[in-house]
């Protein structure tokens, strides 16, 4: 009996605790197995049922690129009327906005803080608008002839649009060569998707800075998926389409929660061996750890100051490039700062976006007018916390008005009021105010505006993804910005945490004073009893 | 002068209880101030990690304490009681300095003097409860409307995290006067000893119930 007890005195004393630590420092083997699956899912290259070389209606000679339109209809004959309904050609959504009722949004009309916008600019712009002559106002959005197929579907990677033809391809000589082209017509590759998601804004990652031709080529280091080391993955595995509606949003222009891409559809909901991680997923969207930075490769442009557009040297306007190569000041455009490497921002988002329209007045009380509004709030139940490249600048308004100017950008000639061709702003307003028939009081100035873009791409490997330290941290944390809710590790109530402190110093204080004091009494009847000895 | 004799007052898991939940206190200050991010020791991550299994290991603990005060009756050791508590104050105000003697005397059915029952009662009723509660919904809370692993919704960590803080600065002061406290036995050290060993010298009372009780003990511990 005694035995026993020692027995088990001994087992809690010793080899329970042993145990609790031994597996309590345990770390778990990563379970690969759902990635595995992935892998072996998405190199599966698409094998095409057609050998469109082989149609001999595609090997005629097309007088213009409307009867390339017509052939491909007479056999895909509903996907025209698919496009007519797609936002690659529309290039705006019907969508509910509360506070605006049923808006007709997009790209078409919206502003931005890099070219502002498209309107009265249609014939340069157009280049990356999937159809054929959209010069001005007067585009008919219903005739399917007005598509282009090509532009999406070539495999070749020959075929280019001609600069400033609005929309269609270099016609005659040095034109594409579409017995080649027409003969590889298949899914869009990367390559498709990149001539215009890639070079936005003017130039190869200008805009987004995390989608640029370096994604082309790059490794996992880059972007995990779509790394030619990696699963070498095409735009279009992810964001597939059915009937010509894209999964995917932009919300520099879309403003509804739907038609989005998610990581959680291949990698669930609670991807982690960590319970830990999981469990902020409810709360933060997957990008916002795995992807800590972007434009890994070339630089993005983080800053626009239209304001010093239009200066002369020697009476002709000019550009300077930084020591890298890019430009830092062009007169027709005016100051720009570029970066690499960017941490993104963060904000709360539920998925839908109010816009700022050229009707709207603005209040230029505000550091930064908002070109776009991204909603969402601790509080929401649909928002989590993602990342963001911020764009900031300066573009003209109407200092009468308080509305955001339109501005005529480009013409086919100069003398038209184009600013980029003109160097002149007054009537450069003027012209662009008037195409989008808007009021021009005479009087403008320059507004510093920000616009929201989340960063979805260049996603890292896992062990690259955010550390517990970079948001849990007193000071200067990645989430420093968002102070709507508690995180442990960054807030604290310094009242409550100086009260805790008074507290421990004055116990200990209390200590020493009276271990002083025990000592002294003791050391003084000490000496009294040597005295009475 | 009483004759002291050697009695068993710490049996065996009460002191496994007492050290190892000494341990785990030691344990979860250590990592919980470094998540609070007042210092870095360990790393954040780990720092979570360790401070989430000990204090699993402290609620298990606290449930085989609870078995265990409650089957030996060793709860009554906790009621309080206002007979000598102004004699007691006094005592380590005034007669400690003057090797007054204790004014309480520690006996196998009353080991705590009423200073410490009012301390260590509102130990166990007030201080644990509230860090294993507080605790609990820091790990268990979910963030208002969390999907499939919702459990607990609170809208707001800031008041449970405030609990949590304030509660650990009390039990750090707790064990901080505690550990000076162990000083002022019959000698200094033996206080710890006892709580080593079980083992004290104690003075020896007519008190039949102890006698009794003494015999008891004297028989399992042989």
């Amino acid at each position: 009996m005694k035995k026993f007890t020692k027995a088990i005195i001994f087992f809690l004393a010793v080899v329970a605790p042993l145990l609790i630590v031994t597996v309590a420092l345990r770390k778990p083997a990563p379970d690969h197995a759902q990635l595995e699956k992935l892998r072996a899912q998405y190199p599966a290259r698409h094998q095409s049922g057609v050998d469109h070389s082989k149609m001999e209606i595609l090997q005629q000679d097309f007088k213009n690129p409307h009867q390339i339109t017509e052939a491909c209809l007479s056999c895909h004959t509903e996907r025209g009327m698919e496009l007519l309904h797609s936002s690659h050609f529309t290039w705006e959504r019907e969508a509910f906005i509360p506070g605006r009722g049923v808006t007709y949004l997009g790209k078409k009309n919206l502003l931005n803080n890099y070219c502002t916008g498209v309107q009265s600019n249609e014939g340069s712009c157009m280049k990356c608008h999937a159809g054929y002559g959209w010069n001005d106002k007067a585009f008919d959005f219903t005739n399917q002839l007005n598509i282009d197929c090509v532009v999406c579907h070539d495999n070749t990677g020959t075929y280019a649009k001609a600069t400033g033809g609005g929309g269609y391809p270099v016609m005659g000589e040095g034109g594409p060569d579409y017995k080649k082209i027409l003969g590889s017509m298949g899914l869009p590759k990367s390559e498709n998707c990149g001539n215009c998601h890639f070079l936005g804004g003017g130039g190869n990652n200008v805009k987004h800075g995390d989608l640029e031709m370096a994604l082309l080529k790059a490794g996992r280091n880059v972007d995990v998926h779509m790394g030619v080391d990696g699963a070498h993955m095409n735009c279009v595995d992810c964001h597939s389409a059915e009937n010509h509606q894209m999964k995917g949003r932009y919300y520099g222009v879309s403003s509804t929660n739907d038609q989005r891409m998610s990581c959680e559809e291949c990698h669930t909901a609670f991807p982690h061996q960590k319970s830990i991680l999981n469990e902020h997923s409810i709360k933060v969207a997957c990008q916002t750890c795995h992807i800590p930075v972007y434009a890994k490769v070339n630089p993005t442009k983080m800053y626009w100051d239209w304001s010093t557009a239009t200066r002369k040297k020697d009476g002709k306007g000019f550009e300077e490039k930084d020591a890298e190569g890019n430009v830092t000041y062009a007169s027709i455009k005016g100051d720009f700062i570029w970066q690499k490497n960017v941490e993104p921002e963060y904000t709360w988002f539920n998925g839908t976006a109010d816009h700022l329209l050229l009707t709207d007045k603005i209040d230029t009380t505000q550091a930064f007018v908002k070109i776009n509004t991204l909603n969402g709030a601790y509080r929401d139940r649909n928002s989590k916390i993602i990342p963001m490249k911020v764009h900031r600048g300066k573009q003209p308004y109407d200092s009468k008005n308080l509305t955001i100017i339109q501005t005529k950008l480009w013409d086919k000639e100069k003398g038209k009021g184009a600013l980029w061709l003109d160097l002149e702003w007054e009537r450069a307003i003027v012209e662009g105010m008037k195409y989008v028939d808007m009021p021009y009081s005479g009087q403008h100035g320059f507004v510093a505006t920000e616009m929201y873009m989340p960063v979805n791409h260049m996603v890292s490997v896992s062990s690259e993804a955010l550390s517990c330290k970079e948001c849990h941290t007193r000071e200067e944390g990645r989430l420093a910005t968002l102070t709507d809710f508690y995180m442990p590790g960054r807030d604290r109530n310094e009242w409550l945490d100086l009260g805790g402190k008074l507290v421990l110093l004055g116990s200990l204080f209390g200590i020493v004073v009276h271990a002083a004091i025990r000592i002294m009494a003791s050391r003084r009847r000490k000496l009294a009893q040597q005295h009475k000895a | 002068m009483k004759k002291h004799k050697k009695v068993y007052v710490y049996q065996g898991f009460e002191r496994f209880w007492h050290w190892n939940q000494a341990l785990l206190i030691f344990i979860l200050a250590l990592t919980g101030f470094e998540i609070h991010s007042s210092y870095t020791f360990l790393g954040f991550e780990t720092a979570v990690d360790i401070h989430n299994k000990a204090a699993w290991g402290f609620i298990i603990l606290i449930i085989f304490a609870i078995f265990w005060h409650f089957t030996t009756g060793e709860w009554k050791q906790y009621i309080p009681t206002t007979k000598n508590l102004k004699a007691q104050a006094e005592f380590y105000l005034l007669g400690i300095f003057k090797n007054a003697p204790h004014p309480t005397e520690k006996t196998l059915i009353s080991k705590l003097n009423p200073l410490q029952r009012l301390v260590y009662l509102g130990l166990k009723i007030l201080m644990i409860p509230v860090m294993v509660i507080s605790g609990l919904l820091f790990m268990f809370y979910r963030y208002p409307h969390g999907n499939e692993i919702e459990i607990i919704n609170i809208d707001n960590l800031e008041i449970i995290a405030l609990i949590h803080t304030a509660g650990a600065f009390a039990v750090i002061a707790f064990v901080l006067v505690h550990l000076y406290l162990i000083t002022t036995g019959h000698t200094i050290t033996s206080n710890l000893k006892a709580m080593i060993s079980g083992w004290e010298d104690l003075e020896e009372t007519e008190d039949e119930n102890e006698v009794a009780d003494k015999k008891e003990n004297d028989h399992e511990t042989k």
